[in-house]
């Protein structure tokens, strides 16, 4: 009931964040970002809801259509589906209505379940030795652009940061990391393309242990999970970072396009076994993902999202905020507050009304 | 996270049912449930699976399948007609414009590929008609986008147009057609930033772009690893832009593509070309029918053969059939098998062809890379030409010689050995057509009937083959 709470209290106290959707243009794109997965999710639940006056199989069938059509993917749909199926008859529900609040709820309950144990804060090395983190992914995922935007971020937060042109391969790679260091204002070390990751690599740990860096960001070429020699030159890369570093790096990220389908969860799988991945940036997510992978990922993999990138701009980047995000998926079909606190106190729900559907979502 | 094979999946369904004898409407509506799961598992998107199933629903209910011995097979094939017939029955060439230049504008979202797509569409020109290509760096946003286009001009020798990030997109465009036009530029390509379909601002400059220079082929540029969104992307640049076609990129990954049917279904677009890797060559012509196999997890056996067929070098395969024949299979035979293998191109993508192995989890762990086969060979390289034709030969010194001759482990040595053994009794029992035992061939990916029949056809096939070499030599030789 823990996230439940927190999401009732997104919900009363702190409704400029994510409530109003006719927000001002600063936060536009973080809001419109969001909106259009919680949009797509919500509203679907809702249509389905619409759609059926009593519960029984063909709802869940399309229930568990419905999950899968947010890319959440075929195991964790029918995990879901049938946890659900489970507590419908559990607390024997007839109309669609009431179900609509338990399904909620328990949907709120699994996704939280899943991820009690993670951690999705970032680390820094203790001493006073430089954080690294490394980026690995798949082609075109956008990992040199995080890393710009992070750069960024910790400019500004006056961190002394260096970065690491890893990508030697691409055309165009290590051009495009300079261009950000200077956008951003800070040193880039590279050296020429073609040249070895890791022995690039190995430059940067000195020259950040040497000029007392705070943190260094790590590039690396985008390689596809199934090319086993790309995969161990990052285990290489990898290496390199430890033997001068032992703690480091503290945090490996895999940044993952959130339009990606069910391949996600082989790349995150695949890049964890030769990396151990802690955690997950998921980016582009202003587009028309729905963002349902987040729930696969967290099903099947228990790696933590630690940012998500909301759009092109330099101060795009946030912290993944899981509490916020799922109200925001699930935003269309939480009733209203007093509703809200009738499902709080009693395990079965009295109230009938679904207002949720009326909730400002429904502009587009 | 296991994904089986479509044929896995209706196989394991027909098993329950075998004892019965007959298939049932409700069997059949079974399988349909399986057929659904594996085109959901393979990305499809969701509304063009529901179409999609219904439609094989009701050829499947029609006599063919339920009076058919072999339901399960029967079903594979109607899902594999339909799935090609969607995808359009064959390949599709790049339009040409009647007069030059031929423009082709890349279109799509960020990191879909479309700057490599580019240069290896350049090189694709240049190789099979002798083009004389411009590229046109009109992307201004992604810092270093310009260079990277200018760097892939400078690998492959074509004339790269930029004007930096200073100027607007539609200008840059105007300036390079101009350019090309003086140069006689037979193919203009002008690679367009990354950017969202809701993006109102960006598409609009696309579509001033269009208005300006009327690009003969817009190629929507997609990630194959594409989820449920691809049919909202690829809609949303069809419905502004009228897109003429598509690229799917980095099929060189373990997706099954399931976006390319969705993009195929939602905008009724051809897809024209295929990215399978980081190197510029790597681009080729899409082939609805292989797709088709590759989204059901048959594999890309049709790919295999014909690469076979044509890299296969006639004579030495003569010669080698002449050796079976006289039961003499020694190391420089092995040598030559070797060659021919690596003449196909990378064994890991080779492996990929086979059914079965495709997407089998079995098998990810396998790794073949063309560096083993290089120790292989650097291994009888360093054997004499008398050890090379009487392998017994070997005994424990001269294997130590190998060893260090070659740089290998002395353990490596013994396993060559071996496998030169295992693949003699192989080229043996193949001879006599006897195919008992050789479907551990490729590993446990491919079973059952289904299994047994790809082997069988393969074996026919080259059997086929052989024949003809044969009478062939007999003409030759009267």
């Amino acid at each position: 009931m823990g996230l439940f709470d927190k999401i009732k209290q997104a919900f009363t106290g702190k409704p400029q964040e994510t409530q109003e959707p006719e927000q001002v243009e600063t936060t536009q794109k973080y809001d419109e970002g969001l909106k259009k997965s919680r949009q797509t999710f919500g509203e679907r639940i809702n249509a389905l809801f619409a759609n059926f006056r009593t519960v029984d199989e063909a709802f869940f069938d399309d229930l568990e259509e419905m999950l899968i059509e947010s890319d959440v993917g075929y195991e964790t749909a029918l995990k879901i589906s049938e946890a659900l199926r489970e507590e419908v008859k559990l607390k024997n529900v007839k109309k669609t209505n009431e179900v609509s609040q338990v399904i909620v709820q328990k949907l709120v309950d699994i996704y939280g379940e899943a991820g009690e144990s993670e951690d999705n804060t970032l680390h820094f090395a203790e001493a006073d030795e430089p954080t690294v983190f490394l980026f690995v992914g798949v082609n075109g995922a956008g990992k040199t652009t995080t890393i710009g935007k992070l750069a960024h971020r910790y400019q500004q937060a006056g961190k002394k940061v260096l970065l690491a042109a890893g990508d030697t391969f691409r055309a165009g790679a290590i051009e495009q990391l300079q261009e950000w260091g200077q956008r951003v204002n800070v040193p880039v070390v590279a050296s020429k393309a073609g040249s070895d990751p890791a022995s690039v690599v190995f430059d940067a740990v000195k020259e950040a242990k040497a000029q007392q860096a705070d943190i260094l960001l790590v590039d690396t070429a985008g390689r596809l999970q199934n090319k086993v020699n790309l995969m161990k030159e990052l285990e290489k890369i990898k290496r390199v970072i430890q033997k001068e570093l032992p703690n480091a790096p503290q945090e490996v990220l895999l940044v993952l396009d959130a339009t990606t389908g069910q391949n996600a969860l082989s790349q995150a799988k695949q890049f964890n076994e030769t990396t151990k991945v802690t955690g997950i940036v998921l980016t582009k997510l202003d587009g028309t993902a729905k963002g349902g992978i987040v729930l696969a990922i967290r099903n099947e993999l228990h790696i933590p999202v630690k940012m998500v990138g909301l759009g092109e701009q330099m101060d795009d980047l946030q912290n993944f905020e899981a509490d916020e995000f799922i109200y925001g998926l699930f935003k269309g079909l939480i009733v209203e507050p007093e509703a809200q606190a009738a499902i709080e106190t009693e395990t079965e729900p009295t109230t009938a009304e679904d207002k949720g559907e009326t909730d400002g979502t429904g502009e587009k | 996270m296991a994904f089986e094979s479509l044929s896995d999946r209706l196989q394991n369904a027909i098993g329950k049912l075998r004892k019965k004898g007959k298939v049932t409407e409700a069997d059949v509506r079974e399988m349909m449930r399986e057929v659904r799961l594996a085109l959901l598992e393979a990305d499809v998107n969701f509304t063009v699976v529901k179409d999609f199933v219904k439609k094989v629903r009701e050829r499947a209910v029609g006599a063919e399948v339920l009076d058919s011995l072999t339901p399960a097979q029967q079903i594979v094939k109607i899902v594999n007609d339909e799935l090609t017939k969607t995808m359009g029955e064959e390949a599709v060439p790049l339009n040409k414009s009647p007069h030059i230049p031929t423009i082709i504008m890349m279109v799509g979202l960020q990191g879909a590929g479309k700057t490599t797509t580019a240069g290896k569409l350049a090189n694709y020109l240049i190789k099979n008609q002798k083009a004389r290509p411009l590229m046109i760096a009109a992307d201004v946003y992604r810092p270093a986008a310009v260079d990277q286009l200018k760097t892939i001009g400078q690998q492959l020798d074509v004339p790269v147009f930029d004007m930096g990030t200073d100027h607007d997109p539609v200008e840059i465009v105007k300036q390079g057609m101009i350019q090309a036009d003086l140069q006689k530029n037979d193919y203009v390509i002008i690679d367009t930033a990354g950017r969202l379909q809701i993006d109102e601002k960006l598409m609009t400059e696309l579509e001033n772009i269009q208005n300006e220079v009327h690009p003969t082929e817009i190629l929507l540029t997609v990630d194959s690893m594409t989820g449920q969104a691809a049919t909202e992307v690829a809609k949303g640049f069809d419905e502004q832009l009228n897109i003429t076609g598509v690229v799917l990129t980095k099929l060189d990954g373990d997706t099954r593509g399931g976006a390319a049917l969705s993009i195929r279904e939602v905008t009724g677009k051809p897809i024209k070309f295929t990215g399978q890797g980081e190197k510029l060559d790597q681009l080729d012509v899409f082939y609805p029918d292989r797709m088709a196999n590759r989204i059901l997890g048959m594999g890309d056996m049709l790919s295999l053969i014909e690469k076979a067929q044509t890299d296969y070098d006639e004579q030495q395969a003569q010669e080698m059939a002449d050796k079976i024949k006289e039961n003499s299979f020694d190391f420089n035979d092995f040598l030559d098998q070797m060659d021919q293998i690596q003449k196909m191109g990378p064994v890991d993508e080779l492996m990929k062809m086979i059914p079965g192995l495709a997407n089998n989890p079995a098998t990810k762990n396998l790794n073949v890379s063309s560096k083993d086969l290089d120790h292989i060979k650097a291994i009888v390289y360093s054997m004499t030409p008398q050890e090379r034709e009487e392998p017994n030969l070997l005994n424990p010194s001269r294997k130590r010689r190998l060893a260090a001759g070659a740089g290998r482990p002395i353990a490596e040595v013994n396993r060559i050995i071996k496998q030169f053994e295992t693949s003699k009794k192989m080229m043996q029992q193949m001879s006599k057509g006897n195919m008992n035992g050789m479907e551990n061939l490729f590993g446990n990916g491919v079973q059952g009937r289904l299994g047994k029949m790809a082997l069988h056809s393969m074996a026919r096939k080259q059997k086929k083959n052989k024949k003809k070499r044969l009478k062939n030599a007999k003409r030759f030789k009267s």
